[in-house]
């Protein structure tokens, strides 16, 4: 069974992705938050090396995911955790940066994991500091090549750019 | 090969981030309009209009021109298709990472005593 992945906009400010798993709780929390497991499926666009995958679990603690790119271009994204919750939920800052280009500016990314028993089912949400700030990610954070990062993933689901309003 | 420097994409996505822009070319994918069409519905005046119009423009998926006193404005399919594109690849590969877990996920369930790494929380 293919579990689907779904993301959309809530309010002004905020993007909801959930997806299932086939796995118990405490499985899923392990593969989403131990490096080592991390480092298994979170891979970066084609041609791109995970070449940091650091994150200090506890509160105040900070995280980074770094990727090189074929020409020695640099990706990275970071942030604070602000709350723990083993085998439950996460919520953290998170930025991104792409060479020397300047941060686009800071959002709030919740994980959580709901049991299910013998299944799992997932929701993200993405606060943004604006409604602008979420709309505007939507269209221009493509260009700085975010797919790998599931979190930020969403702007570019939620908007279909070629359906009218 | 995606590309990650791509400035005539960054044009294009800053164009369709206002859902007024969205909204004109919504009304401009039924045939070509003048300014005054896209600018009523959303009660908007003209030089504002003619500014979301120039910034279509710029990012190449409107062409104007103009009759006399009236711009005439058409849209135009290719830049939407390579943004499209772009979307659909990223989609993709985080499917693909999902894909990946699940995986993982499965080799997990199957060991019957889990291997918890030195530290973990």
């Amino acid at each position: 069974m293919k579990n689907t992945l779904k993301v959309v906009t809530r309010g002004e400010r905020e993007i909801v992705i959930t997806r299932d798993f086939n796995a118990p709780r405490p499985l899923v929390w392990d593969a989403m938050r131990q490096p080592e497991f991390v480092r298994r499926w979170l891979q970066g666009p084609p041609g791109w090396k995970m070449t940091a995958c650091d994150d200090d679990q506890r509160v105040g603690g900070e995280f980074k995911w770094a990727w090189v790119g074929p020409e020695g271009q640099e990706m990275v994204i970071k942030g604070v955790n602000k709350e723990v919750v083993p085998p439950e939920r996460v919520v953290r800052t998170e930025t991104f940066e792409v060479g020397c280009a300047p941060q686009a500016g800071e959002q709030l990314a919740t994980l959580e994991l709901a049991d299910h028993g013998a299944t799992t089912s997932m929701t993200i949400t993405i606060i943004y500091p604006s409604k602008e700030a979420r709309d505007g990610a939507v269209a221009s954070g493509m260009e700085k090549g975010m797919a790998f990062n599931y979190e930020r993933l969403d702007v570019f689901l939620a908007t279909n750019p070629s359906k009218p309003n | 090969m995606v590309q990650y420097r791509a400035p005539a994409l960054d044009k294009v996505f800053h164009a369709l981030a206002h859902p007024a822009r969205r909204a004109m070319l919504g009304r401009l994918a039924e045939g070509e309009r003048n300014l005054s069409e896209l600018a009523a519905p959303l009660r908007m005046s003209f030089p504002a209009a003619s500014k979301h119009v120039r910034v279509l423009e710029r990012a190449k998926l409107v062409r104007r021109r103009i009759v006399g006193r009236v711009h005439l404005c058409r849209i135009e399919g290719k830049p939407l298709a390579e943004a499209n594109r772009w979307l659909e690849e990223y989609r993709r590969v985080w499917e693909q990472n999902f894909d990946r877990l699940d995986d993982l996920l499965e080799e997990m369930k199957s060991q019957t005593v889990t291997k918890k790494p030195k530290g973990a929380t």
